[in-house]
């Protein structure tokens, strides 16, 4: 039922955390295992709308691309929603990395232990950008296990940047991956939150 | 006949197009400044069959009853992120949503936000 005008209720704050990593890393399956709905799916069709394109014309002269990403909704409260974006996997789309880290909270990078270097492009953007992240690494069914510490070396990762285990496929460790992120954004950029 | 063959210049991918037809080749919102997070929210009585909208329209406003994203209406209603921009840049103009621009609402420094954020997902 709409609103009528006088009771317009205000709207929730969006908020945008998100979660990259290689090409099957596990970025969809945790978007989908904290989601509240299946994980959606969205399009950019890249026409450079950042240079003006304003008619059909010009949409003919370019060559376009569509991106799509991966995504889902927590409502929290009448006053926020988060949304968690699955970076689009090649890093030749770094136009909508930018749109997708403009303004976010933070970005949990999915690392696979037997591919490792996959994530390496991810953590590169994320300090270069100076937007917050965490390392999760995903345990796998039969994935060579690692000490974090082992992890933390190959990653070159500064020691102030949080890395943990986790199991994407389920929801309370994708959770808790999502708390140690929204911890360590509110160290670097608010003030400390608890423990 | 050969004029009408399509050439490297003038062919174009039908999927391409086709958001573009819906929004009658626009590819900018009127108004605003939608990203993938804008939420939008249908305010006011439900247009009447002469107020002149498209049924990608009115899709929205039954969408955003409930406050919805740039995202989420895109997906929902299998449309790119930038048809559906400017298809609510439309609606904005004519006071059907109302709409917000995250970029200047969230302040990362807010330690407010951090809490409800941690508040909520610990309640899961």
């Amino acid at each position: 039922m709409a609103f009528a005008r006088s009771e317009r209720p205000r709207l929730p704050t969006a908020i945008k955390i998100l979660i990259a990593g290689g090409f099957g890393a596990g970025k969809t399956t945790m978007v989908g295992a904290v989601s509240e709905t299946r994980p959606l799916r969205t399009e950019e069709v890249l026409t450079d709308r950042s240079i003006g394109v304003d008619d059909i014309t010009s949409v003919e002269a370019k060559r376009t691309t569509t991106v799509a990403m991966d995504f889902g909704r927590i409502t929290l409260g009448n006053d926020y929603v988060l949304y968690l974006f699955g970076t689009p996997g090649q890093e030749r789309f770094w136009f909508v990395w930018d749109e997708l880290a403009e303004g976010s909270l933070g970005a949990v990078i999915l690392a696979d232990t037997r591919r490792l270097a996959d994530c390496f492009p991810s953590v590169d953007y994320f300090e270069r950008r100076g937007t917050p992240f965490v390392v999760a690494v995903n345990c796998f069914d039969g994935s060579p296990s690692f000490q974090l510490d082992e992890v933390r070396l190959a990653l070159q990762l500064d020691p102030s940047i949080p890395i943990v285990m986790c199991d994407a496929r389920k929801r309370d460790s994708s959770r808790e991956v999502l708390i140690t992120l929204v911890k360590h954004s509110a160290r670097l950029r608010a003030e400390p939150v608890g423990s | 006949m050969r004029g009408d063959e399509p050439t490297d210049e003038n062919w174009v991918d039908p999927e391409i197009i086709r958001p573009y037809v819906v929004t009658r080749g626009r590819t900018q919102p009127a108004h605003g400044r939608f990203d993938l997070i804008s939420m939008a929210l249908a305010v006011g009585p439900p247009p009447g069959p002469d107020a002149g909208l498209d049924p990608e329209h009115l899709r929205i406003l039954q969408l955003c009853r409930e406050p919805k994203s740039v995202a989420e209406i895109a997906a929902y209603l299998d449309l790119p992120a930038g048809t559906v921009r400017v298809l609510l840049g439309d609606l904005f103009d004519r006071e059907l949503v109302s709409a917000q621009e995250p970029r200047s609402e969230v302040d990362m420094h807010d330690i407010k936000m951090y809490r409800a954020v941690l508040d909520g997902l610990r309640s899961l």
